[in-house]
């Protein structure tokens, strides 16, 4: 620590922040635009001007900017010196020459960091009197929307887009006044992080349209910290609701997670919330040839009576999307005998053998800021861009650790941005990849391979025969491979923190032992490694915790055994197994009770549905691929009969055994805790629903929401009561204290004039940092002994090439092959037709080209689906969008035979 | 006097080729440098003399040069970059240099990359450079055939690569991290600084910039040494300059002369005196972003520290004349309007600040203006200060405008109270 003199004042300081962020840590406010904290410093906007002197002697000094000027003992600075303010002013009027003024009809208006800075500047009066500079908008596609005339210039947009997210299609043209921030021509933008220009530019520049349909000003939303549901690496968000519909999602800053940003699935994905087609009512069936109807809640409960009566067998289908508060109701509810999950068995005893693995091999499960601590790293079969896009941004950010250690040699700090990056130029990190396709992350990659599974199972095998010779042989792949593998052990062995991605998402063991091997070979001389596996969905880790089988392992499914009742949560069993499986299932069961959120082809087949609030709704918690537990809560209050599925699972329970097991969430988290081993950790961890600030709970309004009399108004004039909720300390009231609420209870940031979302300087220890308080979340476990562990025998064999049949692998997509979000209208005109990868040579002997459309048959099923060539795919192999819509399940890999049409 | 320059230039005839220029001595200062001095040698000798920039800025190149990393392998590999972008209004000096001995840049180069050891170097030269750009190529090429460019230099052991980039016509080019970004195909904005070029230049390696000027000097101080240069001017300095004068004179060209002569002589008896009818009213001593000198500083010495002194800046030596007939007014709005539209759009106040001054300027001089743009101008021109900008570009156009705003003052209020320009 050292310290430093500001406006007279000693403050002890870190030295390797710069003045800017080491002020706004202090909570002195500096205006500024172009720094960002996780884009660093470059000096463009000249608004974060400070006054330096020399010494104590020195009354003159001299203005520099703030965001360049290291912190350095003895520093004696000015932020509220008279040259220095006024300077920034002038730079705010030099801005405001040309801006609109348009803040009535702009969509930021109310968190712009422009207005804030304005205000905060003081300059008011307008001397430019003469006509302002225009420029064209752009249609940039279903996310975003563009209005280049409120543009200040300060580079944050395609310094995220381009330097730190690896965007190719956004750009700054032209030069002096002229210049201006957007694509070479109108199109969609096409990087998997757009949407975070929303909140990195700062004005209105760059707007979610999908806030847009039904737009609603920051003040009036009604808020709360949420969790993305999108895949499994469960990034923190802020959603907003106004008038019982989500209105938005934002990243919510948590420094071990997702740090400032989310990709565009888990910003645009929310739209299914509000679908037209949400069940919002229960609905029954009252025979099996009649249709569902709609159903008062009394009147299901006493026609459930007898299917829940003690002599019945009742069976449960769990869900990993389903909050582990809701798994576990329906495991207290069927018994522990009869709870299943609702995977395939083939993805069951995948996340099973993996999540068995972190918790008892000794090896570290990194959080994404662990990640991108990482100094070597090799992703196995995982296609990250689509499958966990914020892990893919991680390793974009991991791939300039070596130029950032050359800076320090150089002694240029790391927040100086644009220096440590001239001076890094094309240095990367070591990044190895093996996968089946090429992706947009192969451009940082030191090596790529791609090949079918079966030939990078074999290259992790001969890493893992390099790195311990006890593990097992392999058999001697071509000369290439066994150079490539045996630098990939090098740069592993050498590395201080190395980490190995893979996951479960290509369904292929060899590859999951593989990337097991290689993990226990490293941990086998004490490697501090890190293993990162990628799971399908937001709560797979949580439900592979919860003890139970795969639903395809229900007793009698190939029998007579009949199930009495069978309740299915949160699950479309059509996307997990055959048809003819999921079918069988529903013909051995007598009754089936479906709680979900919206139709599909199980809810159509239950005879009693039961609207399920959706996580916008909804208090629960998720694990995600770490093993973080978080929590969410709700935004949007009960509507008709729309209720969280633990709750009607509550219902169920009492129904059966007549007793109330547990009221608040927080009770149920108790009973979890104690049942369950694992979850002990999760009694306390959140303040309980009983935390107050002041005697008051936290607000989910600002204290500027409006309306509240009035919303109602068009029912009765009376004012309602303001709705309760016992699950949280959050109130839906504007009541309370906004600032500074516990780091897990976050509804939204704001401060005394930061009303942007920049305002989250103020809820961090320091710019980069842990939020005050510790990140939130808690880690189920941790890394234990570095134990001797056991090496996973794995034949691989090169795919056969059979004459009319190739090898098909799925092809996973951002858009489409996650079911919840693939119901929006943003991500809808995102998602590609059904599709298969092939390359060239295998074309031709198909006699095929891009575009044709072909049938694609695989055992019983044919499906159409559009050809795209890549070079980058093998040949004999294919590889099949996932899960589109419209797309049949598919257990892949598999064979396949193609019929040209 | 010595003119070690221009020497061998004859304006109207072509440039030396190699033979030619080798039967003058060319060539001589590099068999020196390479057989009997250590690169450390040469920049001791260029620190010695206290050669300054002559790019405008008058930073000591033997200084510059001392910052290289000098250890054997790590700071592989190095560049030298030769500015030859030059764009300032009024200055043509580095055009008579390069279309007039070639050779003598290029040996200039062979030894300063050899001083600080770098294999690769560039010659960033303006588009607009026809002629010199076919006479650099020719030139270089004969160099490679010789054996002074390329592997093993005379037996030395010591390589270069010399290209010739010629640049797409960017006032910000010259100044030299926008060079470097330009010249690397990035977007031609200035690079922060510190790091210095030296430590993180080219493609993050170590790099020197240098003029055509600084560079075609390096030959003759090996040769001749450090003292011989210091005697060349009139001042401490050390060495001849290239002036040059432009406007309304009887004889506008570029001239190699002491530093330290007098703006009187040089306007006199080398431009020939303004051209009859037409009076001094005032000059930019080195180019567009100098300040305003009167008729009270025709005797101030041209140099560095002179001219600083007077309250303007040396700068690349060449001035541009106002004259009586010309409406100052409009002089500086033709001035500004180049700065405006040559602004990057990096950093706020030359990105806004500047069409505003000229937008004012435009008004005032078409007889809209209003008093208070006077104050708006010196406000703008207070806002461009050193330090308040990213680069030397907002700080240069300032230069012009406070002070025709402070020696030209009564000609704008005219303008605005009378509602016209009276030159019109």
């Amino acid at each position: 620590m050292i310290k430093i003199l500001i406006d007279g004042k000693y403050y002890e300081v870190k030295p390797e922040k710069n003045l800017l962020e080491t002020c706004l840590a202090l909570g002195i406010d500096i205006p500024h635009f172009c720094f960002h904290p996780a884009l660093g410093s470059v000096g463009a906007c000249r608004l974060c001007a400070v006054k330096k002197f020399r010494d104590k002697d020195d009354t003159k000094g001299r203005i520099v900017m703030s965001c360049m000027e290291p912190v350095t003992e003895g520093l004696i600075v000015s932020v509220e010196d008279p040259d220095a303010k006024a300077f920034r002013a002038s730079v705010i009027e030099g801005l405001m020459t040309n801006h609109p003024h348009d803040c009535p009809v702009c969509d930021e208006g109310g968190e712009c960091h422009l207005q804030d800075m304005t205000i905060m500047t003081g300059h008011n009066y307008r001397r430019f009197d003469f006509p302002k500079r225009t420029y064209n908008n752009q249609d940039l596609g279903p996310f975003i929307s563009h209005e280049m005339n409120r543009c200040i210039q300060c580079y944050r947009c395609v310094r995220f887009y381009r330097d730190y997210a690896g965007g190719k299609d956004l750009n700054v043209f032209a030069s002096r006044n002229q210049v201006y921030f957007g694509r070479h021509e109108d199109g969609t933008l096409e990087n998997a992080f757009s949407g975070n220009l929303v909140e990195v530019c700062p004005t209105g520049v760059f707007t979610d349209k999908t806030l847009k349909m039904h737009f609603t000003r920051k003040w009036d939303l009604s808020n709360a910290p949420s969790v993305c549901v999108h895949c499994s690496v469960g990034c923190n968000t802020i959603i907003s609701e106004r008038y019982g519909s989500l209105r938005r999602i934002m990243s919510r800053y948590n420094g071990a997670v997702n740090g400032y940003f989310i990709c565009d699935r888990g910003r645009f994905g929310y739209e299914f919330v509000n679908d037209e087609h949400r069940i919002k009512t229960s609905q029954i069936r009252l025979g099996k040839e009649s249709k569902l109807q709609p159903v008062e809640n009394e009147h299901i409960f006493a026609s459930l009576t007898d299917s829940f009566s003690a002599n019945k067998k009742i069976v449960g289908i769990g869900s990993p999307r389903a909050s582990l508060e809701s798994n576990f109701a329906l495991m207290t509810l069927t018994g522990k005998e009869n709870f299943y999950h609702g995977i395939s068995r083939k993805e069951f005893l995948l996340t099973r053998k993996v999540s068995d693995f972190l918790q008892h091999s000794g090896v570290i499960s990194p959080s994404l800021k662990q990640m991108a601590g990482a100094d070597a790293i090799l992703v196995l079969g995982e296609d990250l861009v689509n499958t966990a896009p914020m892990i893919a941004l991680t390793l974009r950010q991991a791939a300039r650790n070596l130029s950032d250690a050359e800076a320090k040699k150089k002694g240029i700090p790391l927040w100086n941005d644009a220096p440590v990056r001239e001076l890094a130029q094309d240095t990367k990190n070591p990044l190895f990849i093996a996968s089946p396709f090429s992706d947009s992350l192969d451009e940082i990659a030191e090596d790529t391979f791609h090949s079918q599974y079966s030939d990078i199972a074999e290259l992790g095998l001969m890493i893992s025969e390099r790195l311990d010779k006890k593990a097992p042989d392999t058999k001697s792949g071509g000369n290439d491979l066994l150079k490539l593998a045996e630098k990939i052990a090098r740069h592993l062995k050498e590395a201080k923190n190395p980490l190995i991605i893979s996951g479960v998402s290509s369904g292929d063991e060899s590859i999951i032992n593989a990337s097991l091997n290689i993990t226990t070979a490293l941990l086998s001389f004490g490697s501090d490694v890190m293993l990162s596996m990628v799971f399908p969905e937001c709560n797979s880790m949580g439900l592979a915790l919860i003890p139970g089988n795969s639903f395809e392992d229900i007793a009698g499914l190939n029998g007579t055994n009949e199930i009495d009742t069978l309740v299915i949560l949160e699950n479309d069993l059509y996307r997990r197994a055959d048809e003819e499986l999921v079918n069988e299932l529903f013909r051995i069961s007598k009754h089936i009770i479906v709680l979900d959120h919206l139709p599909n082809k199980t809810v159509l087949r239950a005879d009693v549905i039961l609207p399920a609030a959706t996580f916008a709704g909804s208090e629960g918690t998720m694990i995600n691929n770490e093993g973080r537990a978080q929590r969410f809560y709700k935004a949007l209050d009960a509507e008709n009969q729309v209720k969280e599925s633990w709750k009607w699972l509550t219902d169920l329970i009492k129904i059966r055994n007549g007793e109330v097991k547990w009221i608040r969430f927080d009770e149920i988290v108790g009973f979890l805790a104690d049942d369950l081993l694992i979850f002990s950790k999760l009694k306390n961890y959140n303040p309980g629903s009983d935390f107050r600030m002041l005697n008051a709970k936290m607000p989910r309004q600002t204290m500027r929401y409006s309306g509240r009399t009035a919303i109602n108004a068009n029912i009765s004039v009376s004012e309602h009561k303001l709705p309760e909720d016992i699950d949280s300390p959050l109130a839906f009231s504007m009541e309370g204290i906004p600032e500074n609420p516990p780091s897990s209870l976050v509804p939204f940031y704001w401060t005394p004039g930061w009303n942007s979302v920049q305002a989250m300087y103020n809820y961090l220890e320091e710019t980069n940092g842990s939020l005050k308080g510790g990140d939130p979340g808690i880690r189920l476990f941790e890394p234990g002994k570095k134990g001797e562990n056991i090496y996973f025998k794995q034949e691989t064999k090169s795919i056969e090439i059979k004459k009319d049949e190739w090898k098909i692998v799925p092809a996973f997509q951002i858009f489409g092959s996650d079911e919840l979000s693939s119901t929006g209208a943003a991500i809808s005109k995102r998602i590609k037709k059904p599709f298969v990868l092939m390359n060239q040579e295998d074309a031709d002997i198909l006699k095929i080209k891009s575009d044709d459309r072909v049938e694609l048959e695989i055992g019983k099923i044919r499906i159409n689906v559009e050809v795209i060539i890549d070079k980058g795919v093998v040949k004999g192999l294919a590889g099949l969008s996932v899960n589109l819509p419209g797309m049949p399940f598919i257990s892949m890999p598999c064979y396949g035979k193609f019929h040209k049409l | 006097m010595e003119r070690p320059l221009t020497k061998h230039i004859k304006p109207g005839f072509t440039a030396y080729n190699l033979e030619e220029y080798k039967q003058v001595g060319g060539y001589n200062a590099l068999l020196k440098a390479l057989k009997n001095m250590s690169p450390g040698d040469i920049t001791t000798l260029i620190k010695t003399s206290n050669l300054l920039g002559r790019g405008g800025a008058g930073f000591p190149t033997g200084v510059k040069w001392s910052l290289v990393p000098m250890d054997v392998d790590r700071s592989r590999p190095k560049y030298l970059v030769c500015n030859a972008d030059e764009m300032e209004p009024g200055t043509f000096k580095d055009r008579y240099l390069l279309e007039g001995n070639p050779h003598q840049l290029i040996e200039g180069m062979i030894i300063s990359a050899y001083a600080i050891q770098a294999e690769k170097a560039y010659i960033f030269l303006r588009w607009a450079y026809k002629k010199a750009e076919a006479g650099l190529r020719k030139a270089i090429d004969e160099a490679y055939k010789a054996g002074y460019l390329g592997k093993n230099i005379m037996g030395s052991g010591f390589n270069l690569d010399l290209y010739v980039h010629s640049s797409a016509g960017r006032y910000i080019c010259g100044e030299e991290t926008a060079l470097l970004n330009s010249l690397e195909g990035k977007r031609a904005i200035p690079r922060t600084k510190p790091p210095f070029p030296a430590i993180s230049g080219l493609f993050g390696r170590p790099t020197v910039v240098n003029n055509v000027e600084t560079l075609s000097w390096i030959s003759h101080i090996v040769e001749n040494g450090a003292d011989w240069f210091k005697g060349l001017s009139l001042t401490a300095t050390g060495g001849t300059k290239l002036f040059g004068v432009s406007g309304r004179v009887k004889n506008p060209g570029t001239w190699e002369l002491p530093l330290g002569i007098t703006i009187r002589e040089l306007l006199e008896e080398h431009a020939g005196g303004m051209s009859s009818g037409y009076k001094f009213r005032g000059a930019l001593p080195g180019g567009a972003s100098t300040d305003f000198l009167i008729e009270d500083h025709l005797d101030v010495k041209m140099d560095f520290s002179t001219v600083a002194a007077a309250g303007s800046r040396l700068g690349t030596g060449t001035m541009i004349i106002l004259d009586d007939k010309t409406c100052p007014v409009s002089f500086i709005h033709n001035v500004e309007k180049f700065f405006a539209l040559e602004s990057c759009g990096w950093c706020t106040p030359c990105r806004e600040g500047l069409p505003w001054v000229e937008k004012m300027l435009l008004s005032i001089e078409d007889g809209t203006g209003k008093m208070e743009y006077l104050d708006l101008l010196s406000f703008n021109a207070k806002y461009f200060g050193p330090g308040n900008t990213f680069c030397a570009h907002a700080p240069g156009a300032a230069e012009p405008l406070q002070s025709g705003l402070k020696y030209f003052h009564d000609d704008f209020v005219k303008h605005i109270t009378d509602k016209k320009c009276h030159w019109r």
